[in-house]
């Protein structure tokens, strides 16, 4: 995989480009088909910003091959985190926004980067004052590791090994005007 | 596309704040406000965290939803009421609030009579300090909350016709709405007796009139201050009759107001005084709605400057 020109910089690599970032949103969408038989109880809710980008995409290729669009939600993690006072200071919080009946349902949480597990913590603390789904199942489009929660996802793009000192930095075209990609950053 | 960042641990006068810093305390009260639509209205952020309501003046509304703003981000309060605190015995501020911090509370409310009471708390201790209203200065959470409910109802307050009526002069509420509406980008007009809203208040940025009937028929929103009989020394108008007659929002008034203009009030109400019963509780009002928003916009405050790792 070459890096595009644009996204070629000092210290940071690219671990996935457009095409890759496309081929393992479709695998995901797929796996959540296949693991979900009954898709009409699956809703899907993005953690802001680029999870619920992700939760989108994938939305979009479940609709292109089952014919049936999942009800989409997005989940905001700030004010459930544990973490907040260590966090250093705070941006806007985004609205929570679940317009469904989660009861019964089975409900796919959605990021770009997997690391500490504490965000999928929150987020899950945050959904549980709305309602109780019958699962909660977790797709991330990156796991890079340095879990410090019991917490594993569901389903994977791709595991990226970083060291802790990196950083893992996603970029979406619609989002922030470059092409797609999933980047390492060396410290 | 990084998110700006807030960089204030207290909450003193909207006079202080940028337009972006003010839109992203609004951005965060909408979140905050949706909590309030949730099967369990808890969060976690503050958890762990002690604030103490020091109301140094009466207040029902204002303390009780702070508190329940405290309580629904899961912090701890004690309310300390001017009547049972040690200033009755001598104690100076500074040493009460020196006390408050020695027992590690996290968060100070006050409400004070004296002008500067928040920002001298804040100066010297490492606690967060908001402000509830300083004697005649500020309100930043009532201001705060009263444009939150325009941009609820507008979108943008970028052009929006607001007018103040009453009692200008006295009114940190008005205060802390011109410096609020101002920097968003309201066109704001004061209303009132020449004895309570001076020509002078124009260098705020806003227009003067003492004729209310010069913006009932034109105006997007209304907002009636009370009329503050313990702030008043002296009689700033002959008597409240008359000021109704020439100011209060009265039946025959309100039907002259734009089908969508809406009609606030800070509270407490003076039925019959500054507005119309039936009108208070009519079409154009959104008093209540204003209440709602204040456990928000509150929320959102706390949150932001006492949730993170400080400044």
């Amino acid at each position: 995989m070459t890096p595009t020109d644009e996204t070629r910089e000092p210290g940071a690599t690219v671990a996935m480009d457009a095409d890759a970032i496309r081929k393992a949103i479709r695998r995901i969408a797929h796996e959540i088909i296949e693991q979900n038989p009954d898709l009409s109880g699956v809703v899907i809710a993005g953690i802001p910003t680029r999870g619920v980008e992700v939760a989108r995409r994938i939305a979009e290729h479940i609709e292109q091959v089952e014919g049936i669009r999942p009800e989409m939600g997005i989940v905001d993690v700030s004010m459930h985190r544990d973490d907040l006072a260590t966090r250093g200071r705070l941006t806007a919080v985004e609205k929570t926004h679940l317009p469904f009946d989660l009861d019964g349902r089975t409900l796919v949480l959605v990021d770009d980067v997997l690391y500490t597990g504490r965000s999928c913590r929150a987020a899950m603390d945050a959904v549980a004052s709305f309602g109780r789904p019958a699962r909660i199942q977790l797709a991330v489009l990156v796991d890079r590791g340095h879990r410090e929660l019991p917490i594993r996802p569901d389903f994977v793009g791709r595991n990226v090994p970083t060291e802790q000192s990196e950083k893992i930095r996603v970029r979406f075209e619609n989002i922030d005007g470059v092409p797609d990609s999933v980047s390492v950053i060396k410290p | 596309m990084t998110k700006p960042a807030w960089t204030r641990k207290d909450l003193l006068a909207l006079d202080q704040l940028s337009a972006e810093e003010i839109n992203m305390l609004l951005d965060t009260a909408k979140a905050f406000k949706g909590v309030g639509e949730r099967t369990l209205k808890k969060v976690p952020a503050l958890r762990g965290k002690t604030l103490v309501n020091f109301f140094i003046e009466p207040s029902t509304r204002t303390r009780a939803s702070f508190e329940i703003a405290a309580m629904r981000l899961s912090a701890d309060v004690v309310n300390i009421a001017a009547s049972a605190s040690s200033l009755q015995k001598g104690e100076t501020l500074k040493d009460t609030a020196r006390n408050l911090e020695s027992l590690l509370t996290d968060i100070i409310v006050i409400r004070h009579s004296s002008a500067g009471a928040a920002q001298f708390l804040a100066e010297r201790l490492k606690a967060s300090v908001i402000n509830a209203g300083d004697g005649s200065h500020e309100h930043p959470t009532q201001g705060l909350l009263d444009v939150f409910t325009m941009r609820e109802h507008f979108g943008s307050l970028q052009g929006l016709k607001v007018a103040v009526v009453g009692d200008i002069l006295f009114s940190r509420v008005a205060r802390s709405n011109v410096h609020a509406l101002v920097k968003l980008g309201a066109e704001v007009t004061l209303v009132g007796p020449t004895t309570l809203v001076p020509k002078d208040l124009e260098s705020l940025g806003v227009r003067v009139t003492h004729r209310v009937d010069d913006v009932i028929e034109t105006t997007d929103v209304i907002n009636l201050l009370r009329i503050q009989h313990e702030r008043q020394r002296k009689e700033y108008f002959p008597s409240l009759g008359e000021y109704t007659a020439l100011f209060g929002l009265t039946k025959a008034r309100a039907a002259r107001l734009k089908s969508d203009c809406l009609v606030m009030h800070p509270g407490p109400i003076n039925r019959g005084v500054e507005i119309d019963s039936d009108v208070a509780d009519g079409a154009h009002s959104v008093i209540l709605e204003q209440v709602t928003n204040g456990l928000a916009v509150r929320m959102a405050v706390l949150y932001l400057c006492a949730g993170g790792a400080g400044v």
